[in-house]
This record gives structure tokens, C-alpha cells and sequence, in this order.
């Protein structure tokens, strides 16, 4: 029964999921409205219980003295001091003014921001090693990634507006670049992907798809 | 070892030294730039433009601090637009820390001079209902009901003591729908589910990285307008006449990609100069 129970929840959900997409009426929109408060109640329990495994597992790195169980002890201060923060602030905790949204805007924003603006120092270390026009597929790509870098910025209204020029080439070129071989890629791959999905929700509704229950079967 | 061997093998901090340098000597000088509009930046603002005053718009801020660079100057310059054009707007969002990031905006708008003599109350020209946890199926839901995903605003007041939500049921009563978009759930979601069920108006501000993604609901009418990455966000700024941080981070902007450009060459040259590139092809043949 252990395996048997999830193949029906699934599949049962799943079919009442795509009833009331092509029927949205009484009482498919029952089925819609009762799984979807499900699907909340689920996905806030998971949060939690994310949260409470980090911690967790961050205790026991400290507690076991595991390699670089230090950063781990940054966790757990972090962890409690912004759950605290919050418990302390009821149900308005997230309102400017309140010790969270202090830790939020002062702390939390800074260090984040600075690890992801770090990300711009690395790629462009990574595309001055990487980014090599080795063939003629390569160096399109190359040729259209520079073009639309430039049509992106200033390259144009710096030099050649003040030419007086009321055409823009590379924002044109890069808007075209966008509009038509970006748009026809993204669109081939969308439907690549919608044909997936399809096949693979109805794999898993029909019980033939079971990796999701784990135990390698 | 020669010139070019040394420059295939720089240290990569020289290559941080010169994006730093070319991301801070632009920004420290202060230069404005005149920046023209696109065409997908002019359709979102061209609908936002002509809301009449009082219509109903729905925010959703679907994204955390590191993709604010790009995405906050847009949601700063749409709620001070908003508060400026008496748009009442309902805010929300599909990641933990949207919401949050959306109260720095109301705090930057309603700080400005430009509101200093206007009255805008909580509750009744805009309310903040928060997060809530379930992606796409937050959206379905408020498809039917808005009360159902957001039981009560982020201050704790439930749904049916704020006047600004008294008649607003679902999306039938929402005029315009703006979604501030890092990943997922985000646009994607937004369009599958709000303007292909419930046939919501929406524009969608991007990440630079995303926004390749969201071209095909552009083209498709689906999307009244994007604004991509941060170039998105000094256009839209110039567009409703708060120039701000975007329109001045522009041009640093502007030199870091020259550099990163300048460097790719350097690297391709270097690499054809050396013979290594010639090597490779005739192993690939």
C-alpha cells in the first residue's frame, strides 16, 4: 500500500487537474479550488521543513566538528536570529520599521546582492578564457552575442546620435536578433518542452512513471 | 613565452581590476546619456500611460536582492508612477522576498519630492497581501478567488477590511497586471496562467538574462510590453520622468560590455595567433 496510495493521490489529482482546465464548472471547480488549498498547505509545510533541515543538518555538522563546520555556526545564528526577529514581530513583521525588515534591508540585501555582483567579475573572466570562435556555429554566436551586448547599452547613443542620426543600427540589429532568430528558438524549444511535459505528466498520472516515489523502482 | 602566450595565460585579476575600474570610473563621473525608447518598453508604457486614473493594478514582485540592480529601478519608477496617476495598486508575490523588495519601492516613491503633497493611504490607494507559497497555483487560484490565495495583507488585516479590495473578486477586476520577474515562478508562469485562462493584461519587467525567455509571449500579443534587464529599467524611468538609478548605471554599463567584448577579442586573436585555434580545427576535423 505504501506504493499503491501515492500512485492513486497522483493520479487522481492529476486527471481532476486537467477535468477542470477544459471544464471549469461545478463540480470540476470544486476539485480545483480543494487540491489547490492542498497544494498551499503542502508548499508552506515544505518550506518549513526545509528550513528546519538546514538547521538541522547544520547542528549536527557543528556538533560532529565536520570540515569547515564554522560557516555552520554562521547558519545557525543567522537561522535563529531572523526566525526570532520575526516571531518577534507577529503578524506584521515584513512592515518597514520592524527589526526584521531591518535585518532584511540592511543585512540580508547587501551580502546577497555583493555574491551575485560577483558573478559579473567571473563571467567576464570565464568568457575571455572560454568564448572562442572555434567554428562557424561558434563564431555566429560570438558575432550575435557581441551584437546584442552593444545594441543593449549606450553603444548607440553615444556614438551615433550625436551624428545626428536618427537610425540606430545596433539596437536595431539586436532588436532583430530578439524578434526573429531568438523568438524562433525559444518557440522550437517550448514546444519541445510543452511535448515533454505532456508526455511525462501523463506517464506519471498512468503510475508508468514512478522514479518520483524514490526507492529506484 | 610570447606576447600573445602571456596574454592567452593573464592573471585573471587583471581582468577584475579593468571590469571594476570600467564599472566605477563611468559611475563616479555622473555623465547623463540621452537613451532612446525600444519598441517593447514603449508598448508596456503606452497601456500603463493610458489607465485611467483609479483603475486597478495588480504587482507582482517575483524576485530577491540579487536580481534588484535590474529589476528595482522598473518597480520604483512603475509604483511612483502609479501613486503619481492615482492607479490603485495591489501588490503580491510569488518569492518570499518580493514583497519585501516591493516596500522598498513604496518607501522610495512615497519619500520622493514629487509625492511630498500627495495623500497616499495604505489600504486604500495600494495594500502589500505578501507571499504565498505554491508558484503557479497561487495564480490559479485567484483565477477563481483573490481571498483564497491572501486570507490577509502583510500587515495582518484580512482581505475584507481593506477598502481598496472590496470589489476585487478575482482578475475580472484587475485593469492591468505587472510582474517583476527573476525566474520561476515568474512571467512564464504569469502569462500561462493569468492571460491564457483569465485573459489579464500583462507587461512583465525581466532580468537581462531572462528575457530572451519571454520574447515568443511578446510576439504572440500575449505580453503588452517587456522591459529587459536594466536597459529596460533606465527606459521605462525615462518614460514616466523619474530618471534614476538605471539611466545613470547605464553607461557603466555600456563600458563594462565594451571591455568584456574588448577582451573576448583579445582572447580569439590571441588564441589564432598562437596557432592553438589552428590546432584545434584540424583535430575537430
Amino acid at each position: 500500500m505504501r506504493r499503491e496510495i501515492p500512485l492513486i493521490i497522483t493520479a487522481v489529482v492529476g486527471i481532476a487537474f486537467v477535468i477542470q482546465y477544459f471544464i471549469p464548472h461545478s463540480p470540476f471547480d470544486r476539485f480545483e479550488q480543494l487540491f489547490s488549498d492542498w497544494f498551499f498547505i503542502i508548499a508552506a509545510c515544505a518550506i518549513w521543513l526545509g528550513a528546519l533541515n538546514l538547521l538541522k543538518l547544520s547542528i549536527i555538522k557543528v556538533q560532529r566538528q565536520k570540515k569547515d563546520w564554522q560557516y555552520s555556526v554562521i547558519v545557525i545564528v543567522s537561522w535563529l536570529t531572523m526566525a526570532i526577529a520575526g516571531f518577534a514581530g507577529g503578524r506584521g513583521f515584513q512592515t518597514p520599521g520592524t527589526a526584521f525588515d531591518w535585518l532584511y534591508v540592511n543585512i540580508y540585501t547587501p551580502l546577497s546582492a555583493t555574491m551575485f555582483a560577483i558573478l559579473a567579475f567571473f563571467v567576464a573572466s570565464a568568457s575571455y578564457r572560454a568564448f572562442r570562435a572555434r567554428n562557424v556555429q561558434a563564431t555566429l554566436l560570438l558575432v550575435a552575442g557581441f551584437l546584442v551586448m552593444m545594441g543593449r547599452v549606450l553603444f548607440d547613443d553615444i556614438f551615433f546620435a550625436p551624428l545626428g542620426w536618427d537610425f540606430q543600427p545596433l539596437s536595431e540589429i539586436s532588436s532583430f536578433i530578439m524578434n526573429y532568430p531568438n523568438l524562433a528558438g525559444q518557440r522550437a524549444i517550448m514546444i519541445g518542452i510543452a511535448l515533454g511535459t505532456v508526455s511525462t505528466a501523463l506517464r506519471i498520472m498512468l503510475g508508468i512513471e514512478r522514479s518520483y516515489l524514490g526507492g529506484g523502482d | 613565452m610570447g606576447f600573445w602566450d602571456k596574454m592567452l595565460a593573464i592573471d585573471r585579476r587583471w581582468i577584475f581590476l579593468f571590469v571594476g575600474l570600467s564599472l566605477l570610473i563611468p559611475m563616479s563621473l555622473g555623465i547623463e546619456t540621452k537613451l532612446s525608447i525600444s519598441p517593447e518598453t514603449a508598448g508596456l508604457f503606452d497601456v500603463y500611460e493610458n489607465l485611467p486614473p483609479g483603475s486597478k493594478v495588480l504587482m507582482s514582485f517575483d524576485y530577491d536582492p540579487p536580481s534588484a540592480p535590474e529589476l528595482q529601478p522598473m518597480a520604483d519608477a512603475a509604483v511612483k508612477y502609479a501613486f503619481m496617476h492615482d492607479l490603485k495598486l495591489i501588490i503580491m508575490g510569488l518569492w518570499p522576498q518580493g514583497p519585501l523588495q516591493a516596500e522598498i519601492s513604496i518607501q522610495r516613491a512615497l519619500d520622493s519630492p514629487e509625492l511630498k503633497d500627495k495623500e497616499v493611504e495604505y489600504g486604500v490607494d495600494y495594500v502589500n497581501l505578501g507571499f504565498q507559497a505554491g508558484n503557479e497555483f497561487v495564480i490559479q487560484r485567484m483565477g477563481s478567488d483573490f481571498r483564497e490565495a491572501f486570507a490577509m495583507d502583510i500587515r495582518g488585516n484580512r482581505y475584507e477590511d481593506i477598502p481598496i479590495l472590496k470589489n476585487v473578486k478575482n482578475f475580472s477586476n484587475i485593469d492591468f497586471a505587472f510582474n517583476f520577474s527573476a525566474g520561476y515562478p515568474g512571467t512564464v508562469e504569469w502569462v500561462q496562467v493569468a492571460v491564457d485562462r483569465y485573459d489579464v493584461v500583462l507587461g512583465a519587467g525581466n532580468t537581462a538574462v531572462q528575457a530572451p525567455l519571454a520574447y515568443p509571449y511578446l510576439g504572440a500579443g500575449q505580453l503588452v510590453g517587456l522591459l529587459g534587464g536594466m536597459r529596460g529599467g533606465a527606459e521605462f524611468e525615462v518614460a514616466t520622468g523619474f530618471s534614476a538609478k538605471a539611466t545613470v548605471f547605464m553607461l557603466s554599463q555600456t563600458f563594462a560590455h565594451a571591455i568584456v567584448i574588448l577582451f573576448i577579442i583579445v582572447g580569439n586573436v590571441a588564441y589564432a595567433i598562437t596557432g592553438r585555434g589552428k590546432s584545434k580545427l584540424e583535430a575537430d576535423r
